[in-house]
C-alpha cells in the first residue's frame, strides 16, 4: 500500500474524506488551519460541503443540523473555539446525533498561547457543557494512528449515536510522518431511520433533546446511560509498553506518550524497570490496563502538557493501590525526554 | 359544499400549549396550509426554536428537528446543504431571533442560504415570562423594563428586516401583521411567496410576523390585535423590503 | 345551507372570531366547561361561511363549508389566502 509524507492536520482531512465524510463546518483557528484549508479545497472536488461557518456556535449548530439529516459530518477546532462549541455538543447528545469534533488543543486559559497542550482533558473527558453526557474521546500520538482513529471514530459516531471528539495537540497537527490511508473493512453500521429526510413514505421523524416531563426525561437519562456503559465496557483502547516486567509505569497520551517512550527506553538502559501506559481513549478511560499491571507495580507516573488533569483518572484507576506522581508542564512547554526520565528516577527513589 | 376551511394535513390534530389568541397557533395554520398547498409535506423539513414555540414539532406533521437558542438558521444550513432538494424553514421568535441569533441569521442571510425564516416578532420574550425583547417599542412595560423601556438604558428596537434588506444576499425579506382577517390572509400569500422563492431556488426568504402575546402583555386577546395595528406597525412598518427573483447561481 | 362545525374541545375561549365575524352569530355558551376549562364558542343560525372565523382563530376549532350553487366562487376572504 502506498506510502504518503503528510502532516497531521492534512491526513486528519484525507482520512475524513475517504472515511466519507460528508461535510465539514469549522470556523479558522490556529494550530488547526491546514485541515480546513485542506478540506475546502479537496471536499468540493469530490461534490462534498466545505462551509466557513460565521462562527464556532454556528459551526457546531450546522453540524447537529447535517447530523440530524443523516449526513457524516465533522467540525474542527482549538480550545478557545470548542468553549463555545460546548452547548452545541450537549445537544447532539442529548438528541443522540453522531458526529466527529476535532480538538488540536492549544495552552489555556483564556486566548493562552497557539503552543501544543493538553489542558482540554477535562473539558473533553468530563463534558464541558451542561447536563449528564459523555463524548468518545480518541487520542492519537502518531500521524498514522491519527489517520485510523478517524475512520473509528466516525464508525463509532454512528453505532452509538453520539458525537466522537480526535483530542490532539500542535505537534501532531504540524508533524510530517509517512501514512498510508488503508480500506479498512467498515463496520457494520445500523441504517438511519430516525433522520430528518423529509416524512415520505414514513411517520413522522424528530431530532429533539427536549422532555419537559421529568419523568421522561429520567427514562431518556437511564437510557444515555445505558448506552454509555455499554460504550465504556467495549471501546477502551490502550497500549501497554513493558508489561510484562514493568515495576514503575509512566502514564501518557499523545504526544507526551512518544517523549515519555524515549524516556523510559533512557530507563531501561539506566537499569529501572520502567513501562508505559498510554491510553488511547480518554474516554472511556481504560482502567484495565492499570489491573493488569497492579500485581508488579510500584508506582505511576503521569506526565501531561497542564496541570495535571488526566491524573484524576489515573488515580480513580489505580484506586490507592500504588502512589501517583505527577510531572507535567503548562501553557505550551514540551518536556524532554531528559525531563521525563529524571522524573522517572525521583519516582523509584520516594517509592523504595 | 365546498370546504371554505378545514384543519390542514400538515398539521396533527394535538392541541397546542399555546395561550388563548396567541399568535403562534394562527402562523402554524398559515404554514402549515401552504406546505398543504405547494403539496411538499412529505420534503419538508421545519426547525422548532427555543421559545414559546419551541414544541412546534409536536404540531406539525412533518419532520422538525429543535434547535439551541438562536441557532436555527445554522441548523437550517446544515440540513438545507446535506439535502438541497427538501424545503426547510425555521420557525423563530424574536429573543431567538433577532438577540442571541443575530449572528446565525445574518450570516444564512448573506449566504443566501436557500431556506425560509418565519420570523414571529412579538415584541417580549414570551416563555420566560415576558422580559424586554430586542424588538420591544420604547415606552413598552415588560418584567425587566418595569418602567417601560427606556432607550437610554436600554437602547431601541432591533428592526431585522431593515437591517437584512440592504444585504447582498437575500431574495425575499417582508414584514406582515396577523392583527386582522385581512392581514392574516395577507400574511400567508407572504409567507407563500417566502416558500415559493426556496423551491424555485433563488435564495434566503424571511418573513416577520407582528403576533400577539396577550399573556405577556398583559392585554385580551382583541385589545393585542388592536395593539398591534395601533402601535406596533409604527415602529414595525409592514411590507415587502426586498424582492428579487434571480435564480440562485 | 352552510356548514359550520365547532370543535369545541379546541376552543380556548379567547373571543377573535366573535369580534370578527360580520353576522355577529358566535357566542360564547356559558352552559359548558370543555375539556381545555372554558366556555366554547357556539353559533346562531345565519353563518355565510366566510371563513373569517377560522382565519383568525389560533386553535382550529371551525371548520367551514359553503353550499355553491354551479359557478359561484366562495367567499373573497378565502380565494385571497389561495
Ligand atoms: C442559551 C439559552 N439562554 C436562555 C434560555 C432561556 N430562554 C428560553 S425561551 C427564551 C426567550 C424566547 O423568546 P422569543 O424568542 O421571543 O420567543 P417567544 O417565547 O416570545 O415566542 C429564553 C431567553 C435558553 N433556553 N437557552
Ligand atoms: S406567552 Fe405569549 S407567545 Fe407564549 S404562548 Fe402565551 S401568548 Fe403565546
Ligand atoms: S364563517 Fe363567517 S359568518 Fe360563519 S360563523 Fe364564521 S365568521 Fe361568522
Ligand atoms: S377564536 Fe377559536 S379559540 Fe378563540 S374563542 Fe373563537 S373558537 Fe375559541
Ligand atoms: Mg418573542
Amino acid at each position: 500500500m502506498e506510502k504518503l509524507l503528510m502532516k497531521g492536520n492534512e491526513a486528519l482531512a484525507e482520512a475524513a474524506i475517504r472515511a466519507g465524510c460528508q461535510c465539514f463546518f469549522g470556523y479558522p483557528i490556529t494550530p488547526q488551519s491546514e485541515l480546513p484549508a485542506y478540506l475546502a479545497r479537496e471536499m468540493p472536488k469530490r461534490g462534498r460541503v466545505f462551509l466557513q461557518a460565521e462562527s464556532e456556535i454556528a459551526a457546531i449548530n450546522m453540524v447537529y443540523g447535517a447530523a440530524g439529516a443523516g449526513a457524516r459530518v465533522m467540525t474542527s477546532s482549538s480550545g478557545p473555539g470548542i468553549s463555545l462549541k460546548q452547548e452545541g455538543i450537549s445537544y447532539l447528545c442529548g438528541a443522540e446525533l453522531p458526529c466527529l469534533i476535532v480538538n488540536i488543543v492549544r495552552g489555556g486559559p483564556g486566548l493562552g498561547d497557539i503552543q501544543p497542550a493538553q489542558s482540554d482533558y477535562f473539558q473533553a473527558t468530563r463534558g464541558g457543557g451542561h447536563g449528564d453526557y459523555r463524548t468518545i474521546v480518541f487520542a492519537p500520538s502518531s500521524v498514522q494512528e491519527l489517520v485510523d482513529l478517524v475512520y473509528d471514530a466516525f464508525d463509532l459516531a454512528d453505532i452509538y449515536r453520539n458525537p466522537v471528539m480526535i483530542l490532539g495537540d500542535g505537534i501532531l497537527g504540524q508533524m510530517m510522518e509517512p501514512v498510508v490511508f488503508r480500506e479498512k473493512p467498515r463496520r457494520q453500521l445500523p441504517p438511519k431511520t430516525w433522520a430528518t429526510t423529509g416524512k415520505k413514505g414514513r411517520g413522522q421523524n424528530i431530532i429533539t433533546s427536549l422532555y419537559l416531563d421529568p419523568v421522561k426525561l429520567e427514562q431518556h437519562n437511564w437510557k444515555l446511560d445505558k448506552k454509555y456503559r455499554e460504550i465504556m465496557a467495549r471501546e477502551c483502547r490502550w497500549e501497554v509498553i513493558n508489561g510484562d516486567d514493568a515495576e514503575y509505569f509512566v502514564v501518557a497520551y499523545g504526544i507526551c506518550a512518544r517523549i515519555a517512550f524515549s524516556a523510559i527506553e533512557m530507563a531501561r538502559s539506566a537499569g529501572v524497570k520502567a513501562g508505559l501506559i498510554r491510553p488511547v481513549t480518554l474516554w472511556p478511560y481504560p482502567q484495565k490496563a492499570f489491573d493488569d499491571v497492579m500485581n508488579r507495580a510500584k508506582a505511576f507516573l503521569t506526565v501531561e502538557l497542564s496541570l495535571g488533569q488526566m491524573i484524576d483518572d489515573v488515580k480513580l484507576s489505580v484506586n490507592g493501590r500504588a502512589p501517583v506522581y505527577f510531572y507535567g508542564r503548562p501553557g505550551g512547554m514540551v518536556p524532554t525526554a531528559e525531563d521525563i526520565f529524571n522524573e522517572i528516577l525521583k519516582m523509584k527513589g520516594a517509592s523504595v | 359544499m365546498k370546504v371554505v376551511f378545514e384543519r390542514p394535513r400538515s398539521l396533527q390534530l394535538t392541541r397546542t400549549h399555546y395561550c388563548p389568541g396567541c399568535g403562534h397557533g394562527i402562523v402554524h395554520r398559515l404554514v402549515a396550509e401552504i406546505i398543504d398547498e405547494f403539496n411538499i409535506q412529505e420534503k419538508t423539513i421545519g426547525i422548532a426554536p427555543v421559545g414559546c414555540s419551541v414544541l412546534a414539532y409536536n404540531y406539525f406533521d412533518i419532520d422538525m428537528q429543535q434547535a439551541a437558542h438562536g441557532r436555527a438558521p445554522a441548523v437550517a444550513t446544515g440540513i438545507k446543504r446535506v439535502l438541497p432538494d427538501r424545503v426547510v424553514f425555521a420557525y423563530q421568535g424574536d429573543g431567538d431571533l433577532a438577540s442571541i441569533g443575530t449572528a446565525e441569521i445574518i450570516h444564512a442571510a448573506g449566504r443566501s442560504e436557500n431556506i425560509t425564516v418565519i420570523f414571529i416578532n412579538n415584541a417580549i420574550y414570551g416563555m420566560t415570562g415576558g422580559q424586554m425583547a430586542p424588538t420591544t417599542l420604547v415606552g413598552q412595560k415588560t418584567e425587566t423594563t418595569p418602567y417601560g423601556r427606556d432607550p437610554k438604558m436600554a437602547g431601541y428596537p432591533i428592526k431585522i428586516c431593515e437591517i437584512l434588506s440592504v444585504m447582498d444576499g437575500p431574495a425575499f425579506i417582508a414584514r406582515v401583521a396577523i392583527s386582522d382577517v385581512k392581514n392574516i390572509l395577507k400574511a400567508k400569500s407572504m409567507i407563500k411567496k417566502a416558500f415559493q422563492m426556496q423551491i424555485e431556488n433563488r435564495g434566503f426568504s424571511l418573513v416577520e410576523i407582528l403576533s400577539p402575546c396577550p399573556t405577556n402583555w398583559g392585554m385580551t386577546p382583541g385589545d393585542a390585535m388592536r395593539w398591534i395595528n395601533d402601535e406596533m406597525t409604527k415602529v414595525f412598518p409592514p411590507g415587502i423590503y426586498k424582492e428579487s427573483w434571480e435564480v440562485l447561481a | 345551507m352552510n356548514k359550520l362545525v365547532i370543535d369545541k374541545d379546541r376552543c380556548k375561549g379567547c373571543g377573535l372570531c366573535i369580534e370578527v365575524c360580520p353576522k355577529k352569530i358566535l357566542h360564547f355558551d356559558n352552559s359548558i366547561v370543555n375539556l381545555l376549562g372554558y366556555h366554547p364558542v357556539a353559533a346562531d343560525d345565519g353563518c355565510i361561511a366566510c371563513g373569517f372565523c377560522s382565519t383568525i382563530c389560533p386553535d382550529i376549532v371551525f371548520s367551514v363549508y359553503k353550499d355553491v350553487k354551479e359557478g359561484e366562487t366562495v367567499g373573497k376572504a378565502v380565494d385571497e389566502g389561495q
